[in-house]
């Protein structure tokens, strides 16, 4: 009796003496170092391959130290300067003595083009006062202007401020047609040289265009799909996913030669009798061809995921609604239709994260306005290497991805993503 | 056609065949760049479209030399007389033949690398003892989502200052992250049926961790793990982006070298490649249709 009554006061102890509750603790923090451990190589591998590369890049996007590392003594000038009084003797001997060493070491040529992406056109201003820098006197004030009278100009000087800062914003305004200026911030850039604000509604525009489409089209296929006897749907369903199995380069080829004045639609078309020999439909190298192309690839995308919700849908309860006096149409869209929602809303999301960072299909058949953001992107990297302002560009792009990424793991959930 | 239900109105009638005649067309839409790529690839003229000829199934209209073009491209004596010579010549000059070396090499050493970081991943991340487990799927996923363009211009940087590009290990690299989430994927998806008690009943008769993952947890996830490693393929083996970016001409890879044939000079080579790359995908598609109805007969499921 005693015993029972002392007992329960005492810890209840494993076989070794410990508390039972020290030993379900370690064991609890052994099997989840267990499943990190597992995690943790891939991890540590997608870190190092992906996602600091990506931060690397973006990096430059805010910063640039291009001019302050070739022109230090003139960046500590500017950095002193208030950019809107008139430049002093001392910043002109700066920028002299940096233009000399400059042109000596052979990096005046990077040090015009940062400056000329803040300001265009002053590009060979630096490069022909460099060459100049050596036999320049003082005072330089007045023997500098005198090689060009755009030294006289206080927006140079401002630009050059403003690039001699590492930490900028000025490409984010670029890439959002904007300038930004010592006196005043954020300007809007000239009408006409605004573009990219465009591009970002037409990828927008396009990418919205693509989704409708593949839900026009997905939708009824995956009916037919859910709806049929499993046999005919695993064949039917082949027609599916041997597209989604087919290279992407392979099916833009293909819709080349299918869309090109010479290609398979327009030959019929003149056969038929619908157009002339000679006003044949220019369906490629513009905007249409990208949607056709893009509607076909990632058509897919959005059947897959409408056929798995669809298929989980009991046909009793079209039945039942037909029974109770609905019309097939009202059914349909009363019963039917809600039941799919989450289909529509999972095959949407992925169809427009994937169509808004399209590359390859624009690129091939875009032509002039069927190209996406991403072509610009990929023109700032190789063409015209202002990486900052692409990196910018590409920030702006990434953010709104993962906006979507973020609604769609709230809504479905990426543990739900499914593949063929 | 399916049997209707006798109180089917006329105008339901006439529903059914036109919903299923645009069904119909659509199923067209979809597989009609295959259908065109295939008999153009034996088109004997140098264009991209049907000639009188070919719709009038002359077989003057149609040949092969395209298929020997693949062989033939790049090479330094193509007219050379057929021997050993000639074949070694094309393995070690032709254009093609250097882009399918390539891409296989790089595919399958992508394919390995994924595959094993993939599965040991998400066999963790499918314990509920995880911590931050959406989290960390989230980013692991994130390659799948992030625009290649990004991907790849990121990589081209980075991999730049660590010399890694213009290398085969920056582009194995590349495309092995690239893979990782379909790997991640269909393993967690074979892992979400699995039955633990299972598990435990091998722990019960004496077996220790490793028997019980070789013996009892592999044979059940493996159609998974294939599967997740075929998707982790296609992706390497059909990606240009990031070998755009990361590539010297000496990784070209087979969608590489047909982005320059589309772009530069067009010439139905392409859709001779195209042609055996449609035979690849069925070819895979076929093995993992297989190994579908594998795993399905190994859990139990029949397919009704």
């Amino acid at each position: 009796m005693a015993d029972s009554q002392t007992a329960p006061l005492e810890p209840i102890t494993a076989a070794d003496g410990t508390p039972l509750k020290k030993k379900l603790a370690q064991a609890l923090f052994r099997s989840r170092v267990r499943a990190v451990s597992l995690v943790v190589p891939l991890f540590a591998f997608v870190m190092a391959s992906f996602v600091i590369p990506i931060f690397a890049l973006m990096w430059q996007g805010v910063y640039n130290d291009r001019f302050s590392s070739h022109m230090p003594n003139l960046t500590e000038q500017l950095t002193m300067w208030d950019g809107l009084t008139e430049p002093n003797e001392i910043m002109y001997g700066a920028l002299v003595a940096d233009l000399t060493t400059a042109r000596a070491n052979r990096t005046i040529g990077r040090v015009a083009t940062r400056v000329n992406q803040e300001y265009p056109g002053t590009r060979s201003l630096f490069t022909s006062t460099a060459r100049k820098a050596k036999k320049l006197k003082p005072p330089f004030k007045e023997s500098v202007i005198k090689t060009n009278k755009k030294w006289d100009n206080i927006e140079v000087w401002q630009a050059m401020k403003i690039t001699s800062q590492d930490l900028t914003p000025g490409f984010y305004a670029t890439a959002l047609d904007g300038r930004y200026t010592v006196d005043q911030g954020f300007v809007r850039q000239d009408e006409n040289r605004q573009i990219y604000v465009k591009l970002f509604w037409r990828t927008m525009l396009i990418s919205a265009t693509v989704m409708g489409l593949c839900l026009l089209l997905g939708y009824p296929v995956a009916y037919l799909l859910a709806t049929l006897p499993l046999r005919t749907s695993n064949l039917l369903m082949i027609m599916v996913l041997l597209p989604f199995w087919t290279s992407l380069l392979v099916r833009t080829t293909a819709w080349i030669a299918i869309l090109q004045s010479q290609g398979v639609i327009n030959d019929l078309m003149v056969y038929i009798g619908i157009t002339a020999d000679d006003a044949r439909f220019s369906l490629i190298y513009n905007m249409t061809g990208t949607i056709i192309a893009m509607t076909h690839i990632l058509l897919p995308f959005m059947i897959l995921p409408l056929y798995s919700v669809m298929k989980t849908i009991p046909p009793s309860y079209m039945r039942a609604a037909r029974s109770l006096g609905a019309t097939p149409t009202m059914a349909f869209i009363k019963v039917y239709m809600p039941q799919t929602i989450p289909g529509i809303g999972a095959g949407g999301l992925l169809v427009f994260i994937l169509a808004i960072g399209y590359y390859i299909t624009p690129a091939l058949v875009g032509g002039q306005d069927g190209q996406l953001i991403s072509n610009m992107i990929a023109y700032h990297m190789q063409k015209s290497l202002n990486w900052s302002l692409a990196a910018a560009l590409g920030g702006i792009l990434l953010a709104g991805v993962l906006v979507l990424y973020w609604a769609y793991d709230k809504v479905i959930g990426i543990d739900n993503m499914k593949l063929g | 056609m399916a049997k209707l239900p006798p109180y089917t109105s006329t105008g339901e009638y006439i529903w059914h065949y036109v919903y299923r005649s645009i069904c119909g067309l659509i199923f067209l839409f979809l597989i009609m760049p295959i259908i065109v790529v295939l008999p153009l690839s034996f088109n004997v003229e140098p264009y991209f479209s049907f000639t009188k000829g070919m719709l009038n199934f002359d077989p003057a209209a149609y040949s092969l030399r395209w298929y020997e073009d693949i062989l033939r491209n790049g090479m330094k004596a193509p007219d050379a007389p057929f021997d050993w010579a000639w074949l070694a010549d094309t393995w070690n000059n032709g254009q093609w033949i250097r882009a399918i070396r390539n891409s296989f090499f790089i595919g399958i050493c992508a394919t390995l690398l994924s595959t094993a970081l993939g599965t040991l991943a998400a066999i963790g991340l499918s314990r509920s003892e995880m911590p931050y487990r959406r989290l960390v799927m989230s980013i692991l996923i994130s390659p799948m989502i992030v625009p290649l363009i990004i991907t790849a211009a990121g990589m081209f940087y980075f991999y730049s200052q660590v010399h890694l590009s213009q290398t085969y290990l920056g582009v194995i690299m590349a495309h092995a992250v690239l893979g990782t989430p379909f790997v991640i994927i269909t393993v967690t998806a074979t892992l979400v049926g699995f039955d633990k008690s299972l598990v435990r009943a091998s722990q019960s008769l004496g077996a220790g961790a490793v028997t019980t993952f070789r013996k009892v947890q592999m044979p059940l996830i493996i159609p998974g793990v294939i599967s997740g490693g075929l998707f982790a393929f296609i992706t390497s083996f059909d990606e240009v982006v990031a070998v755009l970016f990361l590539a010297s001409p000496e990784q070209r890879t087979i969608p590489r070298q047909m982005w320059s044939g589309i772009r530069e000079q067009i010439s139905p080579t392409i859709l001779a490649v195209a042609t055996l790359l449609v035979i690849l995908s069925i070819i895979l598609l076929t093995v993992l249709e297989l190994l579908r109805r594998r795993s399905e007969r190994l859990r139990g499921i029949t397919s009704s």
